[in-house]
């Protein structure tokens, strides 16, 4: 099971088998070296035990390779019993003779030593369970009690160190347990004889909550992820969750899909989010930061694309409610089978917990749209410097599905909308910034953009209204010096709306007054022409009167003259 | 009771101790075992006992039975309790404090 490396000059590491354990196999590229031992060690209850079982079924169960459990221990009922807690039927596979556990028995109490020995009777045991199965698996969980058990130190370091030795030499992939020293990797330095392959686990507890981590501390011959993994035990088994193994190569969809809320849309170069990016939405309390969460889930289900959303403030009953009051029904999508509602208490396991059991739900339902609300929740149990990693992970993964995620994030009071949301925001393609503010006895919200990765996106503030029938983005006034949100923004509209009607009547008016002056300045001219009319006809009667005068003077002439003349 | 070797049989009456030696082959440890528990049992037991050997190298499965691990490995299966003794038995006192027959002698 040769796997290739990153690592250009060594084209070719040790033989690896694959452990099956989820993430596991991803951190030592390749799994567990191939007929060597491993060495586990932490301290109590961290998930030595179960790993190294887990590592035996899978093996037994996917890469059909038996196993041998050498328990020092816990008898067989209970390994049994606590493997069916975690889902796997150790009995039946017992049955089938995939797995072979043997419990060893030491009681300091019952052993007197009296001279030479050696442990031949342990190789015993093993050889035959070895071959009776015809095993390529062990476990030694945990060896360590041997020290316990028997006197002489001396006799048993040069028995272990055989031991280790005859299992590489049968070939046998082997798993050994060891409790974490004070010091040392594992109280009796067991990592001296184990040296080619060496984890451990840890348990640790911050603020009430508990993360277990694993961390590969060497492994010859090969490389291999060197940092802390969390990991987890649920329902499935261990989950180890690689951090930023992952790299940088998710492809980058250019489909843009709608964040259900047009105006939105409108801010956001008319088109919305791009297909797989990661959208952040962050402000005060009661700002709508759910809204426009349910929008978005509302929009997506309309397309009849799947929908997850991780609620951490409300149960789902309640969102429901909610969201109808702004005109938003979820509960179809959800009859429907397209939405799925996960609610749980932040503080119900660690935050790595919580991705894995996202990790699950996804893989289930394989959604296309995930919305976690919010994420600051989150936080409450670790604080920012391990949220980032987390949520890395997380994004990263989505990414890779090619899953558009939006995130809704709370910012207490006091602190600074833009500062508090670096950690995360950085990771996030776009940021959407929801704002109260306080003039004149009233709260309003605004909103903007504050960025986008990859699109034009308007770099207007606009006010948020939250309706009956979803939400809306409204334009603010932006006066002189001020921005008016609210009843102020409604005044001032209004004062402007009579403004304009005053200069509008102004308009008309003068507009009738001239247009007046106009038919009286034509009736005039209408006058005068008519007057300059009659004076030209006037005119032309004196002329005829003085032609006719003059004709009529000449003809009494005439007439004087002959009468004369006579 | 599975059926080891009874190497010395005692008259049937007597045996109210029963010591069952385990090994890994004839190695000299066993050897050595098997002759220094003959000789303390002949001393403090006299007809008493009875002695089964088993080689685990020709049964291993019943290493599981007794939880062995160190060979060589007495067992005192009667009287009870059950008790374990391991090593070569070569130091006597120690045997003798492990099968409670100290204070007997």
């Amino acid at each position: 099971m040769n796997k290739k490396t990153t690592n250009s000059r060594t084209t070719e590491s040790i033989p690896k088998t694959l452990s099956g354990i989820q993430g596991l196999d991803e951190i030592t590229h390749g799994g567990l070296p191939t007929g060597r031992p491993t060495l586990i060690c932490g301290s109590a209850g961290c998930g030595k035990t179960l790993l190294a079982m887990e590592f035996l079924m899978r093996g037994a169960t996917q890469y059909g390779e038996p196993g041998v459990f050498m328990a020092f221990e816990e008898n067989e009922q209970d390994l049994i019993l606590n493997m069916r807690s975690l889902g796997f039927d150790l009995k039946k596979l017992i049955a089938q003779k995939k797995i072979l556990l043997d419990y060893i028995h030491i009681d300091r109490q019952e052993i007197e030593e009296t001279g030479e020995y050696d442990l031949e009777g342990l190789f015993i045991r093993l050889d035959y369970a070895i071959k009776s199965i015809g095993a390529k698996r062990v476990v030694l969980d945990t060896i360590e009690a041997l020290f316990a058990g028997l006197p002489n130190e001396m006799i048993l370091r040069a028995e272990l160190r055989r031991l280790f030795r005859w299992l590489k030499d049968r070939g046998m992939t082997a798993i050994i347990t060891g409790e974490s020293g004070d010091k040392t990797l594992t109280r009796h330095g067991l990592e001296e004889y184990v040296a080619d392959c060496v984890m451990t686990l840890d348990h640790r507890v911050q603020n009430q909550m508990s993360t277990r981590r694993l961390r590969v501390v060497k492994y010859r011959g090969t490389v291999h992820g060197t940092n802390e993994y969390p990991f987890l035990i649920g329902e499935a088994g261990i989950s180890v969750l690689p951090v930023t193994s992952l790299g940088l190569n998710h492809e980058a969809s250019v489909q843009r899909i709608s964040s259900g809320i047009p105006k939105l849309d409108e801010m956001l170069a008319g088109k919305g989010y791009y297909r797989g990016s990661s959208v952040l939405v962050s402000g005060s309390p009661g700002v709508g930061k759910s809204s426009i969460a349910a929008h978005f889930i509302d929009a997506a289900c309309r397309r009849g694309e799947r929908c997850q959303l991780f609620a951490y403030e409300e149960s789902s009953d309640q969102i429901m409610r909610n969201m109808r009051s702004i005109g938003i029904d979820l509960a179809p999508w959800i009859e429907k089978g397209l939405l799925q509602i996960h609610a749980v208490r932040p503080t119900l396991c660690g935050i790595e917990s919580h991705l894995v059991s996202m990790h699950h739900k996804i893989g289930a339902f394989k959604p296309s749209v995930v919305v976690v609300d919010p994420i600051s929740s989150l936080s409450i149990t670790q604080d920012e410097a391990e949220l980032k990693p987390t949520l890395m992970r997380l994004i990263d993964f989505l990414k890779m599905q090619k899953i558009t995620a939006l995130f809704t994030s709370l910012v207490s009071g006091g602190m600074n909308l833009e500062d508090s949301q670096v950690g995360v925001s950085s990771l996030m393609d776009t940021w959407l910034l929801l704002r109260n503010a306080e003039t004149n006895g009233e709260r309003n919200r605004t909103f903007y953009v504050l960025k986008s990765r990859g699109t034009a996106h308007s770099n207007q503030i606009r006010e948020f209204v939250i309706t009956n029938k979803g939400v809306d983005l409204q334009e603010i006034y932006l006066g002189a010096d001020k921005t008016l949100t609210g009843s102020a923004r409604a005044t001032q509209e209004a004062n402007e709306a009579l403004a304009e009607q005053r200069l509008q009547r102004e308009h008309q008016r003068r507009l009738q007054q001239l247009d007046r002056k106009r038919t009286t300045i034509a009736a005039q001219i209408i006058a005068l022409e008519a007057e300059m009319k009659s004076d030209e006809e006037e005119m032309k009667s004196f002329a005829m009167q003085e032609e006719l005068r003059q004709k009529t003077l000449s003809n009494e002439r005439r007439t004087m003259s002959r009468l004369r003349g006579q | 009771m599975k059926a080891p070797k009874n190497t010395d049989h005692k008259r049937a009456e007597a045996e109210n101790w029963i010591l069952r030696l385990y090994v890994a082959g004839q190695t000299k440890k066993s050897l050595i075992a098997l002759a220094n528990l003959k000789r303390i049992c002949e001393q403090k037991l006299e007809n008493k006992y009875r002695i089964e050997v088993v080689d685990l190298l020709e049964n291993p499965k019943l290493a599981a039975g007794d939880q062995i691990l160190a060979i060589p490995t007495l067992v005192r299966k009667m009287p009870t309790p059950v008790k374990k003794i391991i090593g070569d038995l070569s130091n006597e006192e120690r045997v003798l404090v492990g099968l409670d027959l100290k204070p007997v002698s």
